[in-house]
Formats: C-alpha cells, structure tokens, sequence
C-alpha cells in the first residue's frame, strides 16, 4: 500500500484547489469584529443536515416506503407532493407546543435538546471533502463515537421527565439498547481503526485513496474486512432506534416510546435528531470501510475515471451519495422487517454480535500484523 | 443480622459494626407497575383496555376491561321487528359483516322453517367468503403491524380493497352490507360480478404467496410468535374458543363441515389445521397460520360456487322473503363460522311479537378474549401485543 | 323441497342424541332435572333443583356417556310472568360424541342466586357477568362478580323488561 507516504502534514497536495482557498479566504471575513465567516462555515453542515432531513430523511422515507409498498405516497402538495415536507414543518410549527402537567419540566425541555446536540456534535469531525471538515481532530472517530453516545442522556432525560409510563419503558429500553450495542460498534470501528494506524477521520479518507477506486477501500483491501463492516451496521441499526431495532418507540407497544409527550417543534427536533444520526452512522460506516470522499471508480487506461471523479466537489458528493446508500438499506429494512422483541435483541447484542466482534478484532489483527 | 421496621416494599437491615455502631441499610424498594394499555392504544385493536401489573417488561397480570364499544346491541333487537335486526348485525363485527348478517339468518330461517332459493344460497356463501378473505386480511395485516412490520398490512389492505369493491358493487355498500336478509338477498349479483370475481381469485393467488413470503416465512416474524401465548386444546375448549383460535390449538372443528348449514355440505373444501412444522400447535403463530391457509381454502370455494351456482334470468332474489315475519313461539340457536370463530344467536320467540322477546349474540371476540387473562401471565409486554394480535378481536363484537 | 329433506333426518337424529344424553343426566339426578323439551330447534331441559346446578355441570361435563366439554353460549332471559330470571346454557360435545342440549335454569326475579359454573366451564366466567350485568341475578361462588359490558355505576339491568332508562348518568342525560 502506498498511502503510507501521505502523510497529514502533505494534506493538501493535490486538492488543494479553489474551494479550500475560497474557504480560507472566507474564515477570515470578519464583520464588526465578529468572527462571521467561521460561523457560515460551522451552518453549512447543519445546512445540509436540515435540507436532507427535509429532502431525503423524510420526502424520501415516504416516497422509498410508498414504492415498496404499491402506493404512491404525498401526492398532494406541490408537483408529485415534493413541497409535503414543507407543509408538515409548517404544521409543527403552528402546533402547540404542550408541556404536561405533571411533567418535569427542566428535563422535558432540555430531553430533545440534548438529544440534537449530542447527534449534531458528530458532524464537526465528519470530512465532507477532501477540502472540508469541520475540526480535523486526531482522535475525530473516537469523538464521533463518544459525542453520539451523548443521545442517550438526551433520551432519557425526554422519557423520564414526560412523567408517562410508556416514555419511560421507551426510554429505558432505549438506553438498555444503545449501550449495549455502542460495545459491538466500538470494537467493529476498532477494527477500521487497526487497518489504519489512526483515529483521524481525513486520514481514513487519504489512506484509502488510489487510482483504482474501490480497490483502495479498506472494505476490499482486508478479507476479514467485511465482519466488522456487517457488525457495525447491524449495531447502528440498533443505535439509531432503526427497524427491526426500533424497540425504544415501538408504536404498536409503547405508543410512540420517550418521546410519546412531544408536541409541535420538541417533536420535530426528535426527529431531525434521528435523521442526523441516521446520516452520521452511515457516514461513519463509509469512512471506515468505503473510502469515505474517494470516488470509487478506478483509472482503466486512458479511461481516468477516478481522476475524473475526485476532486472538493465530488468527494462531497461521494460521501453523501454513500451515506444516502446506507440510508436507503436502513429504510429498506424497516418497511420490510418486523420488530425484534427485547430480550432477543439483547441476545443478538451480548451473545453474537460482541463476540464476534472480538474475532473479527483477532482476526484483523493477526492479518494486519503477520500476513499484510 | 437482623430485621427491623419492615414496611410492605422497603426494609430495614441493621448489621453491628464493632460495639456501639449499627450501619443501617435500606433496601431499594421495588414495587409493581400499574399500566393501563387502551383504551386508546394502536395495537389493542379498537378500545379495549388492559390493566397491566408490570415488573419492569414482565406483565405479571393483565385484566381486560370492556364495554367502551357497547351499543346496545341485545336491547335494540328486542325493540325492532326481524328484518330491523340485520343492521344491528352488520355493526358487531364490522369486518365481516356478511358472515354476521348470514349467521343471524340462518338462525331466524331455522325458526320460520322456510325454504330458501338455491341460488340465493350460492349468493350467500359466494358474499361470505369473499368477506371472510377481507377480514383475515386484516387480521393478518393487523398482526403485521403489531410485530412492527407495517408494509404487509398495506398489502393486505390492497388486496382487501378490491373485495371491498366486489362486495360495494353487490351490495351498495363497503362495510356495513346489510345484503344477507331474512329468507334472500337484497339484490341479484349484478351483471358480470362472477367474471370480476373469477378475476379477483386469479389475481389474489400469487399475492397470498407473495404475503407468505414476506411475513409467514421471516425469520423474525416465526421468532415473534412461535411458542408465545400457548394454549393446550383441551384448555382452549373449556374456555369456548371456536374458529382459526380453536383450530390453530389443533383442534379439528369448523362449523361449515360440523353444522353443514346452507350449501357447505355439497362444497369441497378441507379443515385448516396447523402442521407443527412450522409453529408449535397452540401458539401464535399457529393461529396466524390456520388464517392464511383459511384464504386459501376461501378462494377455492369461492372458484366452486361460481362454478356451481344456477343461473336464472330474472331471478327475484327477494322471492322467498316472508311478508310479515313472525315466527312460531319457541327458542334456537343457530350459529355459523364467522372468521373470528362461532358467531351464535339465542332467539326466543312469544309467536306474538315481529320482534324477538331475547336476542343473545354469542360473540366469538368475546369468548377468545376470555382467556387473555391467563394467557398474559408472566408474559412481555411485547409478548402481550403479540397474543392481543394473535386473539384477533373486534371490539364491535366484543361489547355489541 | 331438497333442503328441508335434507334437514329433517338430521334434525331428528340431534333430537334422539339430546333424548339420550337427558337420559342418562335423569337417572342420575332424579327430580332435580325436568323432562326434555324435544322441540326440533333446541331441544332443553331445566334444572329444578338450582343448588345442585353445579353438581350436573360437572356431570355434564365428565360423565363418559356425555362429555360436553364445550359451552357455545350462556344467555340471561326474564321470565316475567313467571316472576323469574333465569340462564339458557346451550352444550356441546366438541369432539367427543358430538351431541348437543341446552339448560335452563331459573332463579326468583330479586335476589335470586344461581350456582356459579365459571370453574366447570370457563366460557361461563364472563357470560354469567354478562348476564348479572343485563338482569342482576347473582351467581354464586363466582370468581369476579362485576359488570361487564356497562359501567360499574350504572343502575338497574338493562335488559329486564320492566327496565326503566335512568334519566342522568354523570350529569350527562341519558338519551331514551
């Protein structure tokens, strides 16, 4: 493998081009002596986070789910329904907003608060192209992991201060399940990270850039590589409440689980925070495994496809398009799959995916010590 | 160590630490849950109400409640003449309002000892299973969504539409038909009715394999539902359970093959009972199984009754309707096979009276749901939306 | 024509199995149990005696010669004239032998008590709290003697036939 020449500090040698310049030249804008021009660059991500939770997250979820499910979906507003999304936040933001009597109200407000924070967190690591990242920490999947982690504070905090027994088995199953499967994930993400030698997301990225594509991807540059990948996927499944993991807000059982209370824009901000962390587990995923920003068509010949494809644009396309694929696995499961019950969840977690996982470690350690 | 000051859920255990220190510790109190499920809640079906006592997603005991849905049902029949009775009927169990209407029927036609038309007959059983293919649609798409898989209930719902929209062209309406009356049908089938129905069957087939492929055969959906909420045979009859619930314990009963009322007997058609091959006899899964075989079964009666049924032209369906009905004094009990199970009527006549001096419907809902009480016990919760499911109740037929 | 041929027979061969059934109950009760009403829709018998009810439930149920291991329905009914309530208790042999009668049996029309068979038959459990809650006779040794279908303070028995609508329920007016 040659991208261990590229080092952190060569970054950036090739892409370096007009768009990281224009964003230098755009951190600098100050404006009455506020630092205006960092601050449009931190709302991009959460920019682009609300146009595709608007787009995709939620026009998209009705639209793939009506298809698979021989109906047509939101047909009413606008041009094949495509402003339904609109006229549903316009809806939230007209209801009321309810806080229960009997609520505790400090931890029901902060509940979805915490819970959008700690899932918006993630995305300041999260390399959008080779030319942006919010913060290129050293230790950027370990903080992504962590920050996530923080949901489940959140989580609680809205089941327990809704003062309603179904949050509150929601919550608590919420918490039970996300805990439990954060162990399988961390050690699958481990493996991803022993492929490496690193924490730091960009770097995922640089190091599995070539001009053959996919072949650089660690997916295929490991055989062992694909256990950790079908691990993590199934636990951030799991993570992000998803079918046939969506135990915690199983309507047919806890009505709408922790967040059964939540009216007008609380509600929507649970929502959103699911749709981002639906992105962010599978941002992750693409990191680690699919090369992240790096187009994943090889240089035939003369036929320099991947040179074609890369690039600040593209790279941001190639991870999104990547993250909208897994996006689209995720709803694909939850319109055909049925729910697990609890205890078979919690036997899935502890009894088959953690030791694997533990293989999968082994595993990938012996190749990446004896054998690559 | 000893014991002191034990209240009902905390107590106090005081431990000697060494000559004048006692260290006092307090248990962490625990106590059971009180959860009411319903009478709004998305998968009791309608508005039942669950009392649960929970230890955190053990339900130790769950009592039902009924009556939000009660109309009256016993007392009304008694103020209107016979005739007046079958749309009373058609609102019990509103998902096969033609089983209903046929079995409230043939109960009264056993006390006027009249003859009905042979194709009226054929009419009658054509309507019933084809309304019996509707209802387990939904109670299979029902279950789906119970066990969190949403997209087979709309394929259910799909496929019921298109009876619905047979069953709106004979009858007038889409749920409520009050078709079946006393001694005929309200209208002849109309024209080309058999054809779209033959059409309907075709067309239905490959999606009953299509549903089986996607529910019955998931991995998740057998682990959901196999072995939870048992019932022994002999137990499910002591508590009166009847249809899919008492066959899918194993027990060989329909009361198309038993009673052989209408045109049954001359029909071809098998007792679904489950193999044990996928499902352990007795369990949910069982239940949920007789219900699509019982599809299956529906569809090749329905083939035989178009098949079979005489043509007539300008054939009265109302012919054999009595002007006045007024039956002789005495009791009956006339039942039929309802999707859900035995739907009963107790008619007692004065031979004075146009209407019935005591009209009982022995609901079928209401007998399985009987048994929710024992079979909940020490189950999940999810186990118990599970069993709720499998029980398959309308709650129109449960509080009349 | 075809139909009814086809009924008779049949009709009269469940007469002839209820006829013996209610044989074999009188040998062994005597004067407790009444003749066989052999009436072609629903042939019946009543139970004179009402204390020993429970008694030839259970002989009902277990005598081999028997077997009605399954209750189809229990139904309240007033009898007005005869100043009583009473319960209709349609049986049937599932699987067994087959055979099929009904009982009756009858209590004074204020206060009266009937012995309890929700322990021989469970369907009988929430059928005589249906009918408690339609007429108001009690049956006794009931395990959970409550209102079923109406609420719990809802007066008078709906179906009595001297039934009168209360005027107010909570306030709300009860329509007539």
């Amino acid at each position: 493998m040659n991208t261990g020449l590229l080092l952190p500090n060569s970054f950036p040698f090739v892409m370096s081009t007009s768009l990281n310049a224009w964003s230098d030249a755009l951190s600098d804008l100050y404006l009455l002596g506020l630092p205006l021009g960092l601050v449009i660059i931190a709302a991009i991500p959460l920019v682009f986070i609300a146009l595709y939770a608007l787009t995709y997250g939620v026009y998209g979820e009705r639209k793939i789910s009506a298809f698979m499910q021989d109906r047509l979906g939101p047909m009413e507003v606008g041009k094949w329904g495509i402003l339904q999304t609109l006229a549903d936040i316009l809806k939230l933001l007209q209801k009321e907003d309810i806080v229960n009597k009997s609520a505790d109200k400090f931890l029901f407000v902060i509940g979805p608060g915490v819970l959008f924070v700690g899932s918006f967190l993630a995305f300041a690591v999260l390399p959008f192209g080779p030319a942006f990242i919010g913060a290129d920490l050293n230790v950027g999947l370990f903080y992504a992991i962590g920050i996530v982690a923080l949901e489940v504070v959140g989580i609680l905090a809205a089941g327990w201060g809704s003062n309603n027994k179904w949050a509150l088995y929601g919550a608590i199953r919420s918490v039970a399940q996300i805990v439990s499967y954060e162990i399988p994930a961390a050690i699958a993400i481990l493996c991803g990270a022993m492929m490496a030698g690193t924490l730091s997301m960009q770097q995922f990225n640089l190091l599995q850039e070539g001009p053959y594509g996919f072949v650089h991807f660690y997916l295929f540059q490991n055989p062992i590589a694909w256990l950790p990948f079908i691990i993590y996927f199934i636990a951030s499944l799991a993570e992000t409440n998803r079918a046939p993991f969506d135990i915690p807000e199983a309507e047919s059982e806890l009505v709408a689980g922790y967040f059964t209370e939540y009216t007008g824009m609380k509600f929507a901000v649970i929502f959103l925070a699911e749709y981002g962390s639906m992105f962010m587990v599978s941002a992750i995923i693409s990191i680690v495994f699919l090369g992240g920003w790096n187009s994943p068509l090889p240089n035939i010949g003369s036929v320099a496809l991947n040179d074609w494809t890369s690039g600040p644009v593209w790279g941001a396309f190639w991870i999104i398009m990547k993250g909208f694929f897994f996006i689209f696995i995720q709803m694909w499961l939850r319109w055909t799959l049925p729910r697990l019950r609890v205890d078979q969840l919690m036997h899935l977690c502890w009894k088959v995916l953690t030791p694997f996982a533990f293989v999968a470690f082994v595993l990938v350690a012996v190749w990446e010590i004896y054998v690559k | 160590m000893q014991e002191l000051g034990t209240s009902e859920h905390s107590s106090l255990r005081v431990t000697p630490q060494g000559k004048d220190r006692v260290l006092i510790e307090k248990d962490l109190s625990s106590e059971e849950m009180v959860l009411n499920m319903g009478p709004q809640h998305p998968s009791t079906h309608g508005v039942l109400r669950l009392e649960c006592k929970t230890d955190g997603e053990v339900v130790i005991e769950a009592e039902p409640y009924l009556g939000y849905l009660h109309r009256c049902f016993e007392k009304y029949a008694e103020k209107v003449d016979y005739p007046a009775v079958v749309p009373f009927v058609d609102r019990m169990d509103y998902l096969a309002s033609m089983n209903n209407d046929l079995a409230y029927c043939i109960t009264v036609e056993k006390l006027l000892d009249i003859e009905i038309p042979r194709r009226v007959e054929f009419i009658r059983v054509l309507v019933s299973e084809l309304n019996r293919i509707a209802s387990h649609l939904v109670a299979i798409g029902t279950y789906a969504i119970d066990l969190g898989a949403f997209t087979p209930f709309l394929f259910c719902f799909r496929d019921r539409e298109h009876i619905l929209g047979l069953l709106e062209w004979a009858s007038g309406a889409r749920m409520l038909y009050n078709y079946i009356l006393i001694g005929g049908v309200a209208e002849d089938l109309p024209e080309g009715f058999m054809e779209r129905t033959r059409e309907f069957v075709t067309y239905f087939r490959p999606k009953a394999v299509e549903l089986q492929k996607l529910l019955t055969e998931n991995e998740i959906f057998v682990k959901r539902t196999k072995g939870v909420g048992m019932m022994p045979a002999d137990v499910a009859i002591n508590y009166g359970w009847s249809g899919p619930m008492l066959r899918g314990s194993g027990v060989d009963w329909d009361l198309r093959k038993i009673d052989g009322y209408s045109v049954y007997p001359e029909l071809d058609f098998k007792v679904c009972l489950p193999d044990g091959k996928l499902s352990d006899i007795g369990d949910s899964l069982s239940r949920h199984l007789v219900r699509a075989m019982e599809m299956e079964e529906s569809l090749s009666i329905i083939e035989q009754c178009l098949d079979m049924m005489p043509r007539e032209d300008g054939f009265n369906p109302r012919a054999a309707i009595p002007k006045r009905i007024r039956p002789k004094a005495g009791e009956v009990y006339g039942r039929a096979e309802n999707p859900r199970g035995e739907l009963g009527f107790y008619i007692q006549s004065d031979g004075k009276s146009t209407s019935p001096l005591r009209c009982k419907a022995r609901s079928s809902c209401f007998v399985n749901l009987s048994a929710m009480k024992e079979l909940s016990m020490g189950q999940l919760i999810p186990d118990l939306v599970a069993i709720i499911g499998s029980i398959d109740i309308v709650l129109g037929e449960v509080d009349r | 024509m075809e139909e009814t041929q086809a009924h008779t027979p049949e009709e009269s061969a469940e007469i002839r199995a209820a006829k013996a059934a209610w044989q074999v109950v009188k040998e062994a009760f005597g004067e407790a149990v009444s003749e066989l009403d052999a009436n072609p829709f629903m042939p019946f018998f009543e139970v004179l005696d009402r204390d020993r009810w429970r008694d030839i439930a259970l002989f009902l149920r277990d005598d081999p010669a028997l077997l009605f291991n399954y209750m189809a329905c229990l139904s309240g009914v007033d009898y007005p004239d005869e100043e009583k309530l009473g319960i209709v208790c349609n049986l049937e042999s599932l699987g067994k032998h087959g055979h099929r009668i009904a009982v009756k049996v009858k209590c004074e029309r204020e206060g009266g008590a009937i012995p309890s068979v929700a322990k021989v038959w469970k369907t009988a459990e929430w059928h005589e709290r249906e009918a408690f809650d339609m007429y108001g006779m009690s049956f006794s040794g009931h395990p959970d003697l409550r209102r079923i279908l109406c609420p719990e303070d809802w007066e008078g028995y709906p179906l009595r036939k001297d039934y009168e609508v209360q005027e107010t329920y909570h306030g709300i007016k009860v329509p007539n």
